[in-house]
């Protein structure tokens, strides 16, 4: 059975007609060709997939894309200006917070969310607060360097604004 | 220590420069075969068996065929129409693509489904109605020699048994004759249970057939497109493909180590579905279906070290019962069917080895993949490292100071071990001094001292490894023939930026970084300036691709000397330039000058534009090299791994308090990067030493194929990394330089399971299998209390 839903999607509106059992990770990738979301997993355990929905981060691959339906929708393509980096995109390139690079908009999705809910975490809940989100190749030194960095400089920009 | 010779801005050899390729990564732009869409594609999804080894009986497709948008169901008889319906493995074993009559494995592929999107094809998948006859799994390798066993491959002319080979190296006499008189002997059966990689990218692939130009294109998660490419024209020929008319693309790939160097039978199902519809097929594996089939490991080893009393070593056996599943599916040298296994005698000098090993089949997975270690370097190191353990605790010894007394010494490199590796350098004795000094070994016998007094349960494990990587010379080593050199070729364009391309293929590990720096180091372009490509057959110069730690060792020398090609193409320009013989002209990093008169220059900027527009008389225009290098050697990158644990004696809970990694990987070409492999491979150290391993029931059903019962660390599991480095560069490669991504993976299993065990040495707990969980210890606790 198929659904017209509206979302808006790294701030714009887009209309789609939907399957009832269509994925929101499919929807984001196939129907709106966003594929810097990406899909480890059958079992909601990679995070591969992970998106804002209405500033939380969600796994995008265990939602339908008709209960997004009104949903406010950040994927990694939209967390900077084109040509810019977002304090974490930054962090990530500068601390070596990636190699394959297949788990890194999850992560940094992720982490989005972690330093909303707390600007300034200390180490072991970094650690906790990705443990959603599997990387196999970085060991998870340099993911953690990479957070830290970045809310280092997030309230360092917030407190000059 | 490693001198930069070149500025930052440069960025040759020893600078931590950033990494080229991460932008795209960053922002969500990267390529990755499930990215990839093409005009008109088809999606195709597996059928797969729920039995362990049974009969089919019949496969019925209407029901799925009935479904709108399910274009075909291809099975082993359509396939079998083009004598498509068997592959050879890479070991000269043969694998079905899909079966005409009996399957072998769980989940293994029964037959594909071709529709219009996934969601269809997974309908369709469900709709094909298989009848089987199940039989009974041999799923413990030692049943498979029984006698009463039955014949699993009665396809293969002449196989009697269930035994794939026997391979022995060393000297058995001598060995049992040392071993029979020695002061000391430990024993042990040592398992390293069935692993899979588990990159955080599936396999998958699209095949893309043009009818009329009857070309074919496929995207395809590899490590080795090259050879994938002769593969194909090796499977395929027959019906076609030939080998100028395919062309593999290897996008970016979402981690390899070792997984994405197998040809999967889906490949070839969806080259064959896209050959026959004429339209794009892409095949993106679950992770389920990624789990359960291919694996790494699975060896028995009874192993054997002989010493004198106080601790000399004398010799070392090590009888091994190898699980292959039903195909031995290893991507090994040919030469080569256990490997580098032959390593096991470690890092140790004593002068009496030997290694024997059987290989069988049973009713799993094919596998055999090379796990972030160069063939089986990951098993003979757990051996011996357990070993020398055992013996530091059956003699007394410090197990540190065991390994001090034994140790290769430094100035005995080159050093040829007893079962035939000529080791290149090394010393060991620094690097393990490095790592005690910097975790603190000796406060920490002292802290063990106390807490042991009090009942508390404290380890201090330790691992030095030597590993063999970089294959590999190609008298010895080749893949289906193939010798096993790799490539580079260097374009210098007329602005004095460059293009160089190879013929391995990064998942991860730097390369559009680590090749640039090569080239600014060895031309002093700036590596800013410079753009490495791979993964592309058309356009790529022929090579083996990355697996082994073979990138630097191979292509990367291949890069240092097509760039001093050159370098020597250069001083004759700069002496034409300059008006003055070419015996006149000095090279510094980047310019040329006339000897005596430094201020009498040309940039290689200015030579490469001169090769273009101002050409000596005589010479060929252009400023463009290629080489093919083929080691003379393999390079031996060793280490010390130190761990400290303590274990909760009433819940068997192990807490992984210090983990310091020293490497040896001679020069090193960008420390950051190295710094991040090393974390990287630690942690898949510890998976397989504390959480990872695939189970079997004894129909043979896989009881942990999903990621929520097969537990890959997450950051949470994975340790606070402690790494640093000695440097001994290899004699005979040409910057001096080993590889270095698998050494942690092969160094921490041993070093995490030696802290472990010491800390329960005081209950009497000798030995425990990998992967050790708590469960594991708890169960051992309560039978030694
Ligand atoms: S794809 Fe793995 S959690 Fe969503
Ligand atoms: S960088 Fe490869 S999975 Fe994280």
């Amino acid at each position: 059975m198929k659904h017209e839903i509206t979302v808006t999607i790294n701030g714009e509106s887009v209309t789609a007609e939907v399957d009832s059992r269509l994925l929101l990770v499919h929807f984001i990738r196939e129907n709106l060709d966003l594929t810097g979301t990406h899909i480890g997993c059958d079992t909601s355990n990679c995070g591969a997939c992970t998106i804002l929905l209405d500033g939380k981060s969600v796994k995008s691959c265990t939602y339908l894309a008709v209960r997004a339906d009104g949903a406010e929708i950040t994927t990694i393509e939209g967390v900077a200006a084109e040509g810019t980096n977002h304090p974490l995109q930054q962090a990530f390139h500068d601390q070596h917070g990636l190699h394959c690079g297949f788990c890194t908009p999850g992560m940094i999705m992720r982490s989005l969310d972690l330093l909303k809910n707390n600007p300034d975490p200390s180490e072991e809940e970094i650690r906790w607060g990705i443990s959603g989100n599997l990387c196999r190749c970085t060991g998870y030194n340099n993911i953690v360097k990479s957070v830290q960095q970045a809310a280092k400089e997030m309230q360092n920009q917030s407190e000059t604004v | 220590m490693f001198k930069c010779k070149t500025s930052a801005e440069v960025g040759g050899m020893g600078h931590s420069v950033k990494r080229k390729e991460d932008a795209r990564f960053l922002h969500g732009k990267g390529n990755y075969v499930d990215d990839v869409k093409l005009p008109g594609m088809l999606t195709m999804v597996m059928v797969r068996s729920p039995y362990a080894y049974a009969k089919i009986k019949s496969i019925k497709k209407d029901k799925a065929l009935a479904i709108p948008g399910v274009l075909a169901v291809i099975t082993g008889e359509d396939l079998a129409q083009y004598n498509l319906h068997w592959m050879p493995t890479l070991l000269s074993d043969t694998q079905m693509v899909l079966p005409t009559d009996t399957v072998m494995h769980q989940s293994q592929e029964v037959c594909a489904v071709i529709a219009t999107d996934r969601y269809v094809a997974v309908d369709g998948a469900e709709a094909v109605e298989v009848d089987y006859e199940p039989m009974q799994a041999i799923v413990d390798p030692y049943k498979a020699l029984d006698e009463d066993a039955p014949l699993l491959r009665p396809d293969k002319e002449g196989q009697k048994d269930n035994q794939i080979y026997h391979w022995e190296r060393g000297d058995r006499a001598k060995t049992d004759a040392v071993i029979a008189n020695a002061d000391v002997v430990v024993k042990e059966r040592i398992y390293l249970p069935r692993i899979h990689v588990a990159s955080i990218e599936t396999c998958g692939c699209v095949a893309s057939y043009d009818k009329d130009t009857q070309k074919l294109l496929v995207y395809l998660t590899t490590q080795a497109p090259h050879a994938i490419r002769t593969v194909v024209a090796l499977v395929a020929g027959h019906v076609g493909l030939s080998e100028e008319k395919i062309r593999i693309i290897s996008p970016d790939i979402g981690g390899g180590f070792g997984g994405k160097v197998p040809v999967y039978p889906a490949y070839v199902v969806a080259i064959a579905a896209s050959f026959l519809i004429g339209k794009p097929v892409k095949w993106i594996e679950d992770r389920s279906e990624n789990l359960v089939n291919g694996f790494a490991r699975d060896y028995h080893m009874d192993c054997e070290l002989a010493a004198t009393k106080d601790g000399k070593i004398q010799a070392f056996k090590v009888s091994t019962l190898a699980d292959h599943g039903y195909t031995d599916s290893s991507a090994n040298p040919s030469k080569y069917p256990t490997g580098m296994f032959s390593i096991c005698t470690g890092s140790y000098d004593y002068e009496h080895a030997f290694a024997e090993l059987d290989a069988v089949y049973t009713n799993k997975a094919p596998g055999g993949v090379a796990y972030r270690c160069s063939f089986r370097v990951t098993e003979a190191v757990h051996a011996i490292e357990r070993m020398v353990d055992k013996l530091a605790a059956k003699i007394d010894k410090d197990p540190a100071l065991l390994r001090l007394e034994n140790f290769i010494k430094k100035e005995q490199f080159p050093y040829d071990s007893p079962l035939g590796w000529s080791y290149d350098s090394g010393d060991y004795e620094a690097t393990l001094k490095k790592a005690m000094d910097m975790v603190g070994y000796d406060d920490y016998k002292k802290e063990q001292a106390e807490k042991r007094k009090e009942g508390k349960l404290m380890g201090i494990g330790l691992c030095t490894f030597t590993e063999v990587v970089g294959a590999g010379p190609s008298k010895d080593f080749d893949i289906l023939g193939i010798a096993m050199f790799d490539s580079a070729e260097i374009r210098v364009h007329p602005t004095g930026k460059a293009m160089a391309r190879f013929g391995t293929k990064s998942q991860g590990q730097g390369h559009e970084t680590t090749y640039a720096q090569i080239l600014a180091e060895e031309l002093g372009i700036p590596y800013t300036d410079i753009e490495i490509e791979e993964g592309d057959t058309d356009t790529a110069p022929y090579g083996l691709g990355t697996y082994a730690s073979r990138s630097t060792p191979t292509a990367g020398a291949a890069a240092a000397i097509a760039a001093r090609k050159l370098k020597d193409k250069g001083k004759k320009i700069a002496a034409h330039l300059l008006e003055v013989s070419e015996e006149d002209i000095e090279w510094e990093v980047g310019k040329y000058f006339v000897k005596g008169a430094p201020e009498k220059s040309k940039t290689i900027q200015d030579v490469a534009f001169a090769a273009y527009t101002n050409i000596p008389p005589g010479m060929e225009p252009g400023f463009e090299a290629t080489h093919y290098y083929d080691p003379p050697n393999l390079t031996f990158p060793n280490g010390a791994y130190i761990c400290v644990v303590e274990v909760e004696q009433e819940t068997g809970a192990i807490d992984v308090k210090r983990f310091v990694a020293i490497d040896d990987c001679g020069n090193i070409i960008n420390p950051m990067i190295v710094e991040g492999q090393v974390h990287g491979g630690l942690t898949q150290g510890i998976a397989p030493a504390m959480y990872e391993g695939i189970e079997y029931d004894d129909e043979g059903n896989v009881l942990n194929g999903t990621l929520m019962d097969y537990l890959v660390p997450t950051a949470v599991e994975s340790p606070h990394w402690e790494t640093g480095h000695t440097i001994t560069p290899s004699p005979h490669h040409p910057l001096g330089a080993k590889g270095v991504a698998e050494s942690p993976t092969v160094g921490a299993p041993p070093a995490i399971a030696n802290a472990i065990i010491d800390a329960l040495s005081p209950l009497g707990i000798e030995h425990l299998d990998i992967p050790i969980t708590p469960a594991k210890v708890w169960e051992a606790i309560q039978a030694h209390t």
